[in-house]
This record gives C-alpha cells, structure tokens and sequence, in this order.
C-alpha cells in the first residue's frame, strides 16, 4: 500500500483534513449519546441492590475509561513527537491534555455523586477513585507545564518527558494505591454488579462510544486553532480563506 | 587530558557539590528545621492524645519530609545554571546522567540525609515503639534518595521558569505517592505486628528502579532545558 | 410511569441528575471554549496580516 502517511502529518494538510472530520465526529456522538441515555433511563430495569442511583454508572465508567486511555494516548503522541520531532504530534498531546482532564474530572464528580447514596460519603478513599484523582493532578501537572514555558518548542519537549514518566508512573500508582487501599481495608460496594443486563451493557456502551466519539471531535476541533497559532507565521496560513476577512 | 573513571567523576561532583554547599550552610538548615517544624505542628493542629499520635506518627513524618525535599529541589540545578556551570557539564565529553547521578546522590545527602537522622527524634515525640523507629529510619534511608531522584526531573523541567518553585511540586508529587504508601506501610506494618519486609523491599524495587531510568530522564530534561 | 416520578428517580434524583447534569454541562462548556479559541486564533491572524500590510 503506497499511502503516503507523512502527507497527512503536515500541519498544513492535516488541518484541513480534521476540518472535514469534526462534524463525523461529532453527530454521531450526540447521536449515540441520546441513543445511550434513553436505554440507560427507558430500557434498563432497576438494579435489584443499588436501585434508581445505579444509572450514574453510565456516565462515570466511560469517563473513568476515557480519562485512563486519553492519558496514554498523550503520552504517545507526545513521545512520537519527541523521538521523530513530529510537530503535529506534540500538539495533538497538547490538545488531547484538557479534554482528558475534564474527563477525569467528570468521573471523579460522578463517583462522589454515586458515593454519597451508596456508602453515605461523598468521598471514599477507594482504589479507582484515588487512582483517579491522582490521574488528574498529572493531567493539571502536564497543562501547567506546558503553559508556564513560553517557547513553544521546549513547552513541547519538556511535558513530553514528563507525560511519559508520568505513564511509566501511572501502574505502580495505581498498583500502590490499591495495595494501600486493601491494607486498609476499603470499600466493598463494587460499581458494577455480578451479571448486568443486556440493557445496562448496550446503555454502556453506547455512551462509552459517544465519548470516544466526542473526544475525537473535540480534539481535532482543538488542534485546529493551536496548529493556526504556531504557523500562523507560514505561507499556506496566510493564504486559508478563513483568514482572510 | 587524563580519563576519569565513572566513580572518579561521581566522587568529584559530590565533593564539589558538598563544598559549595558548606560554604552556604543555612541552605541545608532551612529545610531541617521546615522538617522538624512541620511535623511539631501536628500534634499542635490535632491536639496531644499519645494513642491518635502514634497512628499518624508515619504519616506524618512522611508527609513532612517529602515537603521538606520539595523545598530544596529548586537548588538542585539553579546555581549551576545562572553561573554557566551546567553548560559546561553539558558539554564535557563525560557521561551527563552520571554526573546528574553526582549532583542528585549530594543532594540526598545535603536534604535526605539530614531528615533520616532526624527522624527518630521526632518519633519519639510522637512516643513511637523502638521497633517502628528503626523501620521509619530504614523506610526513609531507601525512600528519600527516590524522592531526590524523582525531584531532579522535576526540578530539570522547570529551569529557568518564573514560578518554577511551586511548579515543581505540582509535578513532582503525584508521581511521589507511591514512595510515600510503601513507607508509611512499612512502619504501619510493624506497628500492627506484621513484617515490613515486603514493604522495604517494594520501596528498594522503586529506588533501584529510579536508580537506572531518573539520571538518564534528568540528562534528557536537562538537553531540553537547555537548547 | 409519570414525569415527576421519572424526575425523582425514587429518591435519588438528585444524584442522577445531578452527574448528567455535569457532565452536560461541562461537554457545553468545553465545546465553547474552543469554539472561542477559535474565532481568537482567526482574529489574531487578521490583525497580524494587517499590521503585516501597514508596514
């Protein structure tokens, strides 16, 4: 197969090509979002032990799966962009950052959420949860540096390091944290039951590829300014239609 | 120009680290006091009663010490960056992530070192068991030279930066957290009557760990820094 | 089944809707954001091409 891939890492092709993907990203996600929402709430019966509040699970496990797989991601595209001096690599990984963050965020708002019916706390200091939120402080640490280093390129280079020590961290922090946690005896509701319903599993998901969906769409959306930012000083930005007025 | 062996090299950045930092002891004092303040306040903070005490008593000389090896980690770098030292070092032909090894083994021993020893002090304050003490000094002695060598790639990534002081901790202290549960579950261990050796031995798996990757990750950081 | 009773989710609406209603908003909020960052990156570019053309 003779495609040429380094065509597409071109900021100059690759904007134009993200471009056209944002909107097939980006309806299909609302659509499986609504699609997953209505099973999660119309379809799906009442969980015989966690009754009405089990339904936050469709929203925080994917958000739990996105933020874990987004880090890895960045770091890759991070690492790619160090090792090869890819420049669309390094600002996919910067890219990618916030939208992990948020995801992060979301789970741990709704793991409190969920805490709060079932173990009668907003916050428990259980293994994923903890995991989660130190998920977080390396996604704030990686935007940090990032935005406190003003040339462009050591920015890159330098939370490139510190994403992939970051990852070479994340199992023995998540393995520590759950070690910890056993030792100390933690919670022992579990999120998802023994056996779920076909329903509850299609409702997850749908929303779990909504958020895919989502993510990709926001990202490609995101690059696209921060590509026109660094460039902005090349030809084929001066000659994009949109810059002009 | 004569060839140095790679122990050589080592001894000399020490003994040069060591001196320099001699001539400006107060630097090693701060952060010894900052340790032994910090823990006192607890019992100040939660109020005397020996029982609650002597659970935290780990906890919180941990805590307390990997904020005091945040505190020094901004020196690790910086003087030899504004005078041009670092430039040099860069650019001698020598392995660079022995001598970052150098640079952070010294600072070990001008902030790790000093908290080991004084640990046992403030232990007792906290009417910790003879037993604990010697599991909380041995727990530190394999623990702080991890939190040196993760705080060096920190304290790399952040030369130069306006504000890098609190940056660094930002970056730094995630990735500290499991030094800190594997230390703190050593003596925990003990104090409930269990045996602390796996803790201590996952706690040297994670120094042997950042004894082979964080000098190189130090170097690398510090090529980008520098550009 | 009614609405009101959809709503209170027997007793946990509050927690439901509460972890939709974030998640929602914080999809609205991020999908702003770069649509503003956008519309500030093309503005930007403007200006710099026509201080480019004063010269």
């Amino acid at each position: 197969m003779a495609i040429n891939w380094f065509k597409y890492s071109a900021p100059a092709t690759f904007y134009e090509l993200a471009g056209k993907l944002v909107p097939w990203f980006a309806w299909p996600s609302a659509l499986l979002f609504a699609i997953g929402v209505y099973i999660g709430f119309f379809v799906a019966p009442t969980d015989a032990v966690q009754g009405e509040a089990y339904r936050i699970i469709f929203i925080h496990v994917p958000s739990s799966i996105l933020s874990m797989f987004l880090y890895l991601i960045m770091a890759g595209y991070a690492a790619l962009g160090l090792i090869f001096n890819t420049r669309l690599s390094s600002m996919m990984a910067s890219a990618l950052a916030p939208t992990g963050a948020l995801f992060a965020f979301i789970s741990l708002w709704t793991g409190a959420l969920w805490g709060k019916p079932m173990w009668g706390a907003w916050w428990v200091w259980d293994a994923r949860l903890t995991s989660e939120l130190i998920l977080l402080f390396l996604y704030l640490g990686f935007i940090a540096l990032h935005a406190s280093i003003d040339d462009p390129r050591r920015a890159d280079r330098a939370s490139a390091l510190l994403a992939i020590v970051g990852s070479v961290n994340v199992p023995i922090i998540y393995f520590s944290v759950k070690w910890w946690n056993t030792l100390h005896q933690g919670s022992t509701v579990k999120f998802t039951g023994t056996s779920m319903h076909v329903a509850m599993q299609q409702a997850m998901f749908s929303v779990l590829a909504a958020c895919w969906l989502y993510a990709i769409a926001v990202t490609l959306a995101r690059v696209r300014s921060i590509i026109l930012e660094r460039e902005r000083n090349t030809q084929w930005v001066a000659e994009l239609p949109e810059a002009r007025s | 120009m004569n060839k140095l062996s790679l122990f050589g090299l080592l001894r000399l950045v020490i003994g040069r680290d060591l001196m320099l930092a001699m001539r400006r002891r107060a630097d090693v004092l701060t952060t010894l006091i900052f340790f032994v303040m910090v823990v006192s306040l607890f019992p100040l903070g939660v109020g005397p009663e020996l029982d609650m005490l002597r659970k935290m008593a780990p906890g919180v000389v941990w805590v307390a010490a990997l904020l005091s090896s945040m505190l020094s980690l901004g020196r690790m770098f910086s003087a030899d960056y504004l005078d041009g030292t670092l430039e040099q070092m860069l650019l001698a032909p020598q392995s660079l992530s022995v001598l970052v090894l150098g640079k952070i083994l010294a600072h070990w021993m001008l902030s790790g070192l000093p908290l080991v020893l004084m640990a046992p002090v403030l232990g007792l304050q906290f009417d910790m068991p003879v037993q604990a003490l010697w599991v909380l000094i041995a727990s530190l002695l394999l623990g702080t030279p991890v939190l040196s060598m993760i705080g060096a790639v920190g304290a790399a990534l952040t030369l130069g930066l306006r504000g890098g002081g609190v940056l660094v901790s930002l970056l730094v202290l995630p990735l500290c957290i499991p030094v800190l549960i594997f230390g703190t579950g050593a003596v925990e261990a003990v104090s409930s009557g269990m045996s602390a050796v796996s803790h201590l031995s996952l706690l040297g798996a994670l120094l042997l760990l950042a004894l082979v990757l964080t000098p190189w990750v130090t170097a690398q950081a510090l090529r980008i820094s520098m550009e | 089944m009614n609405w009101s009773e959809f709503f209170a989710m027997k007793g946990y609406g509050f927690y439901v809707w509460g972890s939709y209603g974030m998640a929602l908003l914080i999809f609205i909020i991020e999908i702003a954001l770069v649509r503003h960052k956008r519309t500030i990156t093309l503005q930007e570019l403007r200006m710099l091409r026509d201080a480019e053309k004063e010269e």
